[in-house]
């Protein structure tokens, strides 16, 4: 084996060389804006996450050290806003998936025979994106606020009470989150459904599997590439969002979110190093989930 | 259900009483009527396009007849879904799960039915095609042949009562399409299912079934043993899809009653009353290319014989066992004659001049008459004439 893959790299010495050196000039303006813009801001967040205050210093100013404490300390402060974060960001994509799987399903498989219909829909899907999420996000705000007619209208048929919010409450927030990042769910299923061989589904069905099981058995496993990348378009944005938590859009005092945490450390509060350690820590925790999520549904061989 | 929980003991029979079909534009299958007895293996032979993959279907339960009933072993199973149905498919296009092993895919017909004992049963329908050390692979690991013969152990394992099989073996080579050929009529002898073959290739429909239906334009054309298709066919379409055919058409001038004489262009040609369906008025008659003898000199009339001549060899073709020939012959046109290469009779060169018999007991009369131009429809390959027959139906499809 050893023998056959050192034979194999020996045998044609000068043609691939000349050829990465090519790939390599190719690659040359992606890599040095990665390095730029995505790993030296990284090595200063992870440098400044670890300054500890200047002692004779006023506030907001910090000095380079190895002060690992900040971690303890941000942890022991901020954990119920880092479980909140998770907890969301997990709601939101739940509630997205559950919302945005029959409609690609929809769109993809049961639309096929009128194309028209089918780019129709998913111009809809897309249309949003039209406007900035922020000013949609503000528009939900006005529509969900106690004077509204909606929330007028609930509460006078006695089901919401009468000093019932909905805005500020956590359901403002993970309603805000689901639908900012269905249209990041849809279309990634979308995309794995329209391939989808309904030939298979007819096999499932002539070996005795109900249409349940067939779904259960057939069409879920072949779209697993559009769950998992719809999952982790929605649930990484989400968990650092910081928009719908915030108590300008949907979210209140009790809602807040990492992100709103890390926004306040770095802008109001001045205290960078917490801030850096938080988003380390945000970072890191996504990583470990989304590794861990995406061995465990054993896509690989799909993707 | 129970009957699907449990195995069938053997093939049951499929009955279809008066099935149309009806898609948006266009009927499939127009008041069809069929009987397949258990046990055996049942061909429905014909060009793309003729309804019978959308028969299957219907008999698998993958589409709902516009009218009509669908019997399986004496139940009537019109009305109910694919999964509640006691039959098993071999897709054309395999249709494996791309996401199971290949011990999967076959254990989960078993697995539905909440068989006890799937994987052992699943292993030995794999042993069965001989692909057993293959249990762990992925289908897209596995070459065509193999993937057939696994599409072919899902269904098998489940020892449906009925056996669908949507031109299974369309995609092989010849070479694998003759052993999968003989493989499947073995393990059709051996589990004694009741098999419903759907094909547009003849040879593979003549050598492996026991009954033939040929189906043309959404209706049966004529259905029987293969020899029986073979050497008696009733209409032109018949006769001009399952093998090749010279066919005259002529009005009946005479006869006795054990045989009629045809005046086919100046020539008469007699046919036995008992091989002709229709006895009055212009009919068409004719006979296999091989059954017609090629001779160098006028061999004379000769009791018992229809000959034609002089004619002139306008094409010669050497395919090894025989050769063919085409004559042209003034007033009977061009016929084709098959000879065999046994190493004594008649060689013809191109252009020379011959003459043609054949035993009268060889003719049959048909119950249609060419329309026009498909006098040379009689072309060697089958999938030309479906293609024709596609671009025919297409065309037919635009008008309306």
């Amino acid at each position: 084996m050893a023998f056959a893959a050192f034979a194999t790299a020996e045998a044609q010495p000068q043609a691939p060389k000349k050829r990465s050196r090519i790939a390599l000039l190719l690659l040359l303006p992606g890599i040095a804006y990665l390095v730029l813009f995505f790993l030296t801001p990284l090595i200063s967040l992870m440098l400044t996450s670890l300054q500890a205050p200047n002692e004779f210093g006023d506030i907001g100013v910090y000095d380079y050290a190895f002060n690992w404490q900040n971690y303890v300390a941000v942890m022991e402060q901020y954990w119920p806003h880092i479980l909140r974060s998770f907890g969301y960001a997990l709601a939101a994509t739940v509630f997205a998936l559950l919302f945005s799987y029959p409609l690609a399903y929809f769109i993809g498989v049961k639309a096929r025979r009128w194309p028209l219909l089918q780019s129709l829909m998913l111009v809809l899907v897309i249309a949003p994106f039209f406007i900035s999420f922020l000013l949609r996000t503000l528009a939900w705000k006005q529509i969900l606020s106690d004077e509204s007619f909606i929330i007028t209208s609930l509460k006078a048929l006695s089901l919401l009470g009468p000093d019932a919010h909905f805005t500020g409450t956590p359901f403002a927030v993970i309603f805000g989150l689901t639908y900012n990042f269905i249209p990041f769910m849809t279309l990634p299923l979308y995309t794995t459904l329209e391939r989808l061989d309904v030939r298979y589904l007819e096999a499932g069905a002539d070996l005795y599997a109900s249409p349940f099981h067939v779904f259960r058995k057939v069409t879920i496993p072949l779209s697993m590439p559009g769950i998992v990348a719809g999952t982790l378009l929605t649930f990484i944005p989400a968990a650092g969002d910081y928009v719908n938590a915030s108590r300008d859009f949907l979210g209140g005092p009790d809602t807040q979110m990492m992100g709103n945490v890390i926004e306040a450390n770095f802008l109001v509060l001045l205290n960078y190093p917490a801030a850096a350690a938080l988003s380390i820590i945000l970072m890191a925790a996504i990583l470990v989930l989304v590794g861990v999520y995406v061995k465990r549904s054993g896509t690989e061989d799909l993707l | 259900m129970a009957s699907v929980r449990e195995f069938s003991e053997r093939g049951a029979d499929l009955e279809l009483s008066g099935i149309q079909k009806r898609f948006p534009g266009f009927t499939a299958i127009e008041d069809l009527d069929l009987v397949i007895p258990a046990g055996s293996f049942f061909a429905l032979l014909g060009p793309s396009g003729c309804g019978k993959t959308t028969t299957l279907r219907l008999v698998a339960g993958l589409e709902e007849p516009t009218k009509g009933r669908i019997l399986i072993g004496g139940r009537d199973v019109t009305g109910t879904k694919a999964h509640e149905r006691p039959v098993n498919t071999v897709f054309q296009s395999y249709a494996l799960f791309p996401h199971m092993t290949i011990l999967e895919n076959v254990a989960f017909g078993l697995k539905r039915r909440r068989m006890a004992d799937a994987m052992p049963r699943a292993h030995e329908a794999l042993k069965l095609v001989e692909l057993d050390h293959l249990a762990q692979r992925r289908p897209q690991q596995l070459s065509g042949g193999q993937q057939q013969r696994v599409a072919l152990a899902r269904a098998i394992v489940n020892r449906p009562a009925l056996l669908l099989l949507d031109e299974p073996l369309g995609a092989l080579d010849l070479k694998l399409r003759r052993q999968m050929q003989l493989e499947l009529k073995g393990i059709q002898e051996e589990v004694g299912l009741t098999f419903l073959h759907v094909t547009h290739d003849q040879e593979e429909a003549m050598t492996m079934a026991d009954t033939v239906a040929v189906m043309n334009k959404g209706a049966i054309e004529q259905m029987g043993a293969p020899e029986e298709l073979y050497e008696l066919p009733r209409t032109v379409f018949v006769a001009n899809f399952l093998g090749q055919s010279n066919l005259f058409t002529g009005p009946v001038t005479g006869g006795t009653d054990a045989a009629l004489t045809v005046d086919a262009g100046g020539h008469a040609m007699t046919v036995p009353t008992s091989r002709a369906v229709r006895h009055r008025g212009t009919i068409t008659v004719g006979v296999r290319p091989e059954k017609v003898v090629l001779h160098i000199t006028d061999p004379g009339e000769t009791a018992g014989r229809n000959t034609l001549g002089p004619g002139r060899v306008v094409d010669v073709s050497f395919s090894g066992v025989s050769t063919q020939y085409l004559v042209d012959v003034p007033g009977a046109g061009t016929l084709m004659v098959f000879a065999q290469n046994v190493g004594h009779g008649p060689v013809a060169a191109l252009g020379s001049e011959v003459w043609l018999s054949w035993d009268i007991a060889h003719g049959f009369g048909l119950a249609d008459e060419p329309a026009e131009g498909d006098r040379f429809l009689a072309d060697d390959s089958t999938t030309s004439i479906a293609t024709q027959h596609r671009e025919g139906l297409v065309a037919e499809l635009g008008e309306s």
